[in-house]
């Protein structure tokens, strides 16, 4: 009897979820069918204009734009400090370490999105200026209008926090589960400390450090509200991080759902599925490689 | 390390000691101090950025001399991997204490007991009480809904659950972790509010909360519910207690302190959430203590509608939330580890 009371909440979950990814679809296909093709190739976003005219090709560039540029930010820092806590710190140090670093985790993202906008933006501004004077010659760092605040930069900074937890959390346990004894044969061969990470270490987590990216990427694309906030909402397709601008699908719900009317609607369902999709083909593929390695990660 | 009593030098090189370590990377600070009093150079945040290049270019140059290149690689390597721990460190001290410093400012007893009805952006007053009815009846509904749900499933995963349904379950479950919380509030939207047409309420924030909620509580039991020793249920067993007595008895409370954790763990993460709220709850100004129907704010919400703003009476309270929210988090967090000292299995 209890077993199939338990198998059956199981079941209704299920059940809820298909009727939910039903309703997306219900409700995304006015926005689908007014827009077509285009959907998937404007710029713009003027879903309750007539004629609408409205696609998500600048937010889908927007958004993996700041996914993968706060990837090249977290990743090394994430990497370093689970490296550190596993193969240099002691125990107490590293777990002490550990629990700083979950704490980043914890923080809201609204609060670092109040944080990013009012500390970071304003602090960063030097440091972006510097970029555009001395490395302006690079097509990503151009600026020409030597403006500088609210740009994709600052807030894949924001985001590569935001990301750096669950990066840095699942790699130390990929670390962890390298056998001690890989790390003591390189070592009885003479190797530096550097040389066994860099021989035994590292070859044998690279499937659980590529796992650990991804799920880092998933949750960098779907973040809403830090970026929402950081970013100030423009429809350009171009690498010029520099410049104030930039939007995110996540963001783009955020900002325009209180205003839009009925199409509206519609277009920022379709466009969540886009982002939905996305972040589902992110999640199997790191569930995929870290299965592989034997650890589970943590959500 | 200890030293060999065997006389091999030849196989021990010299070793810079950590005083010279600490002496090359001090002399390479001080350079930078004589270098930006004596030149143009300038700026605080210049000068620590030089002063650690020349620290670490000196501490790697005083190994060079003395142990040669593979050491110089090895202690790079180090210096980096502590730098990264530094960053890490730093960035949690500066978003927690600026958020503090700021949030103090605008935060008392009336911000506690005072809605925002009627209050303009520009106005010296106003408070958080609303949003935090909002955010309390929020997050209890999102747990009465799903830790009950969730503490089923972990007991039909663990003990019940071979074959198709089974696997089909912990697929959804393993999909539904990478779920953006934006995403399950569209979800509800369009499910709840629209399809079913029951407009925003807090309830409907409360059904977006428990899909995140949800994984983590299955996640977390069934990690505990496993640990739970055989030898445990198979007493109960011999004792002649039915399989569902014998869980609901013996298994579940051995495992409570494990599943209380994940449980908190849940309930902080689904605190800190704005994004599904605004389109599920959507934000009202004044109190509304019925969470069946109407919009209601919550304290992210409110955040993010008062930093939303050029003003910086908004913007103060805004930070006054934000650390109510960061303290309350944190708390949350904080107990979870220390329910988990207790845990007898882990």
């Amino acid at each position: 009897m209890f077993r199939y009371v338990t198998a059956a909440v199981a079941a209704t979950v299920l059940v809820v979820l298909l009727a939910m990814t039903t309703f997306l679809l219900v409700q995304a296909w006015p926005a689908v069918r007014t827009a077509g093709g285009d959907f998937l190739t404007e710029r713009q976003w003027f879903p309750d204009a007539t004629p609408a005219r409205f696609g998500i090709a600048a937010l889908l560039w927007g958004t993996l734009l700041t996914s993968v540029q706060a990837l090249v930010v977290a990743v090394p820092v994430a990497i370093g400090s689970a490296l550190y806590v596993t193969e240099y710190a002691r125990p107490a140090v590293g777990r002490w370490i550990g629990y700083l670093v979950d704490v980043l985790a914890a923080v809201p993202s609204v609060v670092y999105g109040l944080w990013g906008l009012l500390f970071l933006v304003p602090r960063m501004v030097p440091l972006q200026r510097f970029l555009a004077d001395h490395l302006g010659f690079l097509p990503f760092f151009r600026n020409p209008d030597d403006i500088y605040g609210k740009s994709v930069f600052a807030a894949s900074v924001v985001l590569a926090l935001m990301i750096l937890p669950i990066v840095a959390a699942v790699s130390r346990e990929v670390f962890r589960q390298v056998p001690r004894d890989l790390r003591e044969a390189s070592l009885a061969l003479g190797a530096t400390r550097w040389e066994m990470i860099r021989t035994s270490v590292l070859p044998a987590s690279r499937s659980g450090v590529v796992g650990a990216v991804i799920l880092g990427l998933g949750r960098a694309l779907g973040e809403t509200i830090a970026v929402a906030l950081v970013l100030a909402s423009t429809f350009d397709i171009d690498l010029r991080i520099l410049e104030p601008g930039g939007n995110t699908i996540a963001a783009n719900i955020a900002t325009k759902f209180g205003e839009a009317g009925e199409i509206g609607r519609s277009a920022l369902i379709a466009s969540g599925l886009v982002l939905f999709a996305i972040t589902l083909a992110a999640t199997v593929a790191a569930r995929g490689v870290i299965r592989r390695t034997g650890v589970v990660g943590r959500p | 390390m200890s030293t060999s009593p065997v006389t091999s030098s030849a196989l021990r090189t010299n070793r810079m000691g950590r005083g010279e370590g600490l002496a090359a990377a001090g002399a390479g600070v001080i350079l930078t101090g004589v270098a930006f009093w004596l030149t143009p150079l300038q700026g605080r945040a210049d000068f620590l950025v030089v002063a650690y290049l020349a620290g670490v270019a000196a501490y790697l140059v005083g190994a060079a001399r003395l142990e040669g290149r593979r050491s110089v690689v090895d202690r790079l390597a180090a210096v980096l991997m502590v730098t990264a721990v530094g960053i890490c460190l730093l960035a949690l001290g500066s978003v927690l204490v600026y958020t503090a410093a700021r949030g103090v400012k605008a935060l008392d007893w009336y911000f506690f007991t005072h809605s925002m009805n009627g209050v303009g952006p520009r106005d010296d007053a106003g408070g958080a009480y609303h949003a935090i009815i909002g955010t309390l009846e929020q997050v209890l509904l999102a747990a009465l809904i799903s830790v009950p749900a969730g503490l089923l499933i972990a007991i039909y995963l663990t003990e019940y659950g071979r074959g198709r349904l089974a696997s089909l379950v912990r697929t959804v479950i393993d999909v539904m972790v990478g779920i953006p919380s934006i995403v399950a509030g569209l979800f509800i939207y369009a499910f709840w509010v629209l399809g079913l047409d029951r407009g925003f309420s807090g309830l409907a924030a409360a059904l977006a909360l428990s899909i995140l909620m949800l994984p983590i509580v299955v996640r977390s039991a069934e990690e505990m519910i496993k640990l739970v020793p055989a030898a445990l249920r198979e007493a109960s067993y011999a004792l002649g207690i039915p399989r569902w007595r014998t869980i609901l008895r013996v298994v579940l409370p051995t495992a409570s302190a494990g599943i209380t954790t994940g449980v908190m763990l849940a309930v902080a993460r689904v605190t800190g959430e704005t994004a599904p709220l605004l389109l599920t709850a959507f934000g009202f100004d004044s109190i509304r203590n019925d969470p069946f129907s109407g919009p209601q704010s919550s304290l992210p919400l409110f955040v993010f509608s008062q930093a939303s703003s050029a003003f910086s009476t908004a913007v103060d309270r805004a930070w006054a939330g934000a650390l109510t929210l960061i303290a309350v988090v944190l708390l949350l967090t904080v107990a979870a580890r220390l329910v988990t000292r207790r845990n007898r299995l882990v």
